[in-house]
């Protein structure tokens, strides 16, 4: 249900995150509903009539209990189902028999994407930069190191429910896996300078043969 | 409790009535409720600039590059005849939030109504050190005129953001901003001095020098808030001054800070701009809570539902808010299992929040409500609150967060807790004290319809912000349509951009409300709402000293609407009543 809303997802973790955020939209969702309603209700029934006094009342100590105590239970259990996903996001560091790995340069206003190549290896001859085009297998976990030469940058794919900061000084590393072939967009998600709307790059992602025949081309020796 | 003997001396000494000068009366004031009102006049004035910079924010969301109607006197490098360039877009949010947050949101509701309502609520003749007090607010003034003359100089204004991360802002080539950042550094060092003096003289004054029988837990919810949000100004504000002193240097004197090159660290900004930030939301929330509070309880006939357990939420606020920081840093680049403790502690400051808007709604159970302008907007503060609370719980989960942050979820959530919340609190605040502190009644029919009009277009303008942001629209963005996965969700920027129009066009029967009522609204009774508080046993106009020749003496607390005491559903703070009259 509601699928309409978020951007269709095509990563093996972005499931998780969608089924969290609509348990926080149901449970908000009934909260809200609830209060507004017994808002309106109170409006319209124990709205100012001549003659009548309001209730003398200080409030009501088993009720003001049982509120603390609910909304902090919810609450908490919110954040202990969060954090399961969060460490698979986080700290998990899969494998798959194809991983492919790459550096990504974010600075203003491009993303250098740089590629090992086929020996795998970084720092080598045949490393190759293409800016603002990633190309990845689909079902193999793609390991992205990240760093910033300039500024602070967010590599952003809403399709994969990814965000991370690109942070000068310092290289993280992201993991994705995704699940559907097909051309994402890679926006920038902070603030990074005049050029921040409309800094993109495409993620393509291939199936194994058009990978591999994509790396054909890039790399033809 | 009562409080000190030594007090009574110094309020002799306010007591006496000498004739002021137009300066001293007018300009240079040390008396507290004309040092409200000037708070007040300077932040409408930048209330209307802070609105005309989202107006035309809204207009280039809308319809991209293209021409902005009212903007051709504007000239270049700034607009190009009504276009206007992404870097003046990026000044333009950043100079929005900027002087809505520091030079609106907390002028009106800790220095105005801080002011103008502290010492006449405890019942003392002004606040306690007068000068400081002028001072005050003349330091705040010249920060306004720094931070305004950003728009002037050379490079234009700071374009970093109201956050102003750095590297961005610390380098002057990443922006080609050059003094528009250095004077906004510059304006809030100052204008944080200003606070500082303010929330000293808040503290002792709250203090020292409430009235006889003015115990801590007789003082009204407003007090209560502004107390707590004086101590959070007053350890909060420090921070934000050594990391902007900090950044000014990474810029004008070689210092690396910041800067990863010369061995310094981007995410140290984020730590201490967001270890002052998280108390600073909840400084422009709190008086707002209180407000809301105490115009509740009046117009319900009502006493307040659980009046400790209101008092404790907002010192659990005040406690909590220290530790809930590092939320805004999920996706920083912090390590991550930092952001599993920061998610807990965010998740546990929601509950005095919870616990605050069900005591709302008891107040409101079997109650006599009066549905008066002020009212309505203490109600819409209740039903928007809701909504921005709500929406925090998305922001809290970490692999929601990953998601949502840096996108317009984030715009809808901070407009409802600062606009739905503190801007609906402020002009529930304005309608109610407006006859104590202009001594004239505001006119209700155009009351009316600048709730009415703000509540329906406010909504128009910010909820959709929750759908396009889960679809994914990046904030701070100039041009939507340059990426392909936003072109469905256009229409939506069309729509809000209507309704922030309208929303804009709805301030005009408050403006002409304000400006009329001031000058020729009906006189005021001194008591015009039937309230229990000490400000309405002050005369209407209220002479400097506030109160007569002897103080007023408290005998209950603030709430006693409708007791059996007493026959009309009114029990003001300082009557006597005779016989087995209990206190509370």
């Amino acid at each position: 249900m509601l699928d309409w809303w978020l951007p269709p997802n095509v990563s093996t973790f972005g499931g998780d995150v969608d089924r969290l955020f609509y348990l926080i939209f149901y449970i908000t969702g009934i909260t809200w509903v609830l209060v507004q309603v017994t808002m309106l209700v109170f409006l319209f029934l124990y709205r100012h009539r001549e003659g009548r006094k309001a209730e003398y009342s200080h409030g009501n100590t088993t009720l003001e209990i049982l509120w603390t105590i609910v909304p902090a239970l919810i609450l908490i259990m919110l954040g202990f189902m969060s954090r399961a996903t969060w460490d698979q996001i986080r700290h998990t560091h899969p494998t798959s028999p194809n991983m492919a790995v790459v550096q990504i340069t974010a600075k203003q206003f491009n993303w250098e994407i740089l590629y090992p190549g086929p020996d795998g290896k970084f720092d080598t001859d045949d490393d190759k930069m293409i800016e603002n085009d990633l190309h990845v297998p689909v079902n193999e976990v793609v390991r992205v190191r990240l760093t910033s030469k300039d500024v602070i940058h967010s590599f952003f794919v809403p399709s994969f429910r990814l965000k991370q900061d690109a942070v000068p000084g310092r290289v993280i590393e992201i993991w994705f896996q995704a699940t559907q072939p097909g051309v994402y967009e890679l926006p920038c998600a902070e603030l990074c300078g005049f050029g921040h709307s409309g800094m993109l790059g495409h993620v393509t992602v291939q199936s194994a043969d058009e990978y591999k025949s994509w790396i054909k081309e890039q790399w033809p020796s | 409790m009562t409080s000190p003997a030594h007090a009574k001396e110094a309020h002799a000494a306010h007591a006496e009535h000498h004739e002021l000068g137009f300066v001293r009366t007018y300009l240079f004031s040390t008396d507290h409720k004309m040092i409200g009102r000037q708070f007040l006049f300077m932040a409408l004035f930048m209330m209307i600039i802070g609105g005309a910079l989202a107006m035309m924010m809204r207009w280039e969301l809308a319809w991209p590059e293209s021409e902005i109607p009212l903007t051709h006197w504007i000239p270049e490098p700034y607009m190009f005849d009504g276009h206007m360039p992404p870097e003046f877009y990026n000044a333009v949010f950043t100079m929005h939030a900027t002087i809505m947050i520091f030079f609106v949101v907390m002028p009106i509701l800790v220095g105005c109504f801080g002011n103008f309502l502290i010492p006449l609520m405890i019942g003392a003749r002004d606040m306690a050190f007068p000068v400081l007090n002028m001072l005050s607010f003349w330091v705040g003034a010249v920060a306004g005129v720094i931070m305004l003359a950003a728009f002037f100089v050379p490079g234009g204004a700071a374009a970093g953001g109201w956050t102003s991360y750095a590297p961005l802002s610390a380098v002057p080539t990443y922006t080609g901003v050059t003094w528009g950042q250095n004077l906004w550094c510059i304006s809030i060092i100052v204008l944080g001095m200003s606070s500082l003096m303010g929330s000293i003289n808040y503290i002792t004054t709250i203090i020292n020098m409430r009235a006889p029988g003015m115990t801590y837990f007789r003082m009204p919810l407003t007090i209560w808030a502004l107390f707590i949000t004086a101590i959070l100004l007053l350890l909060a504000l420090p921070v934000l001054t050594a990391a902007l002193a900090m950044l000014l240097m990474d810029r004008l004197a070689g210092t690396s800070f910041f800067l990863p090159a010369g061995g310094g660290e981007p995410l140290l900004w984020q730590h201490l701009f967001w270890f002052f930030g998280h108390p600073e939301v909840y400084i422009m929330i709190l008086p707002a809570m209180g407000i809301a509070s105490d115009i509740l309880s009046v117009f319900a006939r009502k006493p307040i539902f659980g009046y400790r357990a209101m008092a404790f939420s907002i010192i659990g606020i005040a406690f909590l808010s220290w530790i809930v920081w590092g939320h805004h840093m999920f996706q920083s680049g912090m390590n991550p299992t930092l952001g599993t403790s920061f998610m807990i502690s965010t998740m546990v400051i929601a509950v005095p929040s919870a616990i605050k808007t069900f005591n709302w709604l008891g107040t409101l159970y079997r109650a006599n409500i009066r549905f008066t302008v002020p009212m309505l907007f203490a109600l819409g503060f209740v039903a928007m609150f809701v909504i921005g609370g709500l929406s925090g719980i998305f922001m809290a989960s970490t692999p929601v967060d990953i998601f949502i942050h840096d996108t317009y979820f984030i715009v809808a959530h901070i407009h409802y807790v600062l606009f739905g919340g503190s801007i609906f609190a402020i002009f529930a605040a304005i309608y109610y004290w407006f006859p104590k502190m202009f001594g004239r009644m505001m006119n209700n029919p155009l009351g009316y319809l600048h709730f009415w009009a703000t509540l329906i277009f406010y909504n128009g303008t910010f909820f959709p912000m929750h759908i396009i942001g889960v679809g994914g629209h990046m904030r701070r963005i100039y041009n939507p349509m340059q990426y392909e996965f936003l072109h469905p969700l256009q229409h939506w920027n069309v729509f809000m951009t209507i309704c922030a129009l309208c929303l804009g066009a709805s301030q005009f029967p408050f403006v002409i409300n304000f400006i009329y009522s001031l000058f020729w609204g009906p006189k005021a009774e001194r008591n015009p709402w039937h309230a229990n508080t000490l400000e309405w046993v002050a005369e209407t106009p209220t002479p400097h000293g506030n109160f007569g020749p002897t103080l007023p003496t408290v005998y209950r607390g603030p709430y006693e609407y409708s007791s059996p005491e007493v026959e009309e559903d009114y029990l003001p703070q300082d009557r006597l009543l005779s016989g087995p009259a209990r206190a509370h």
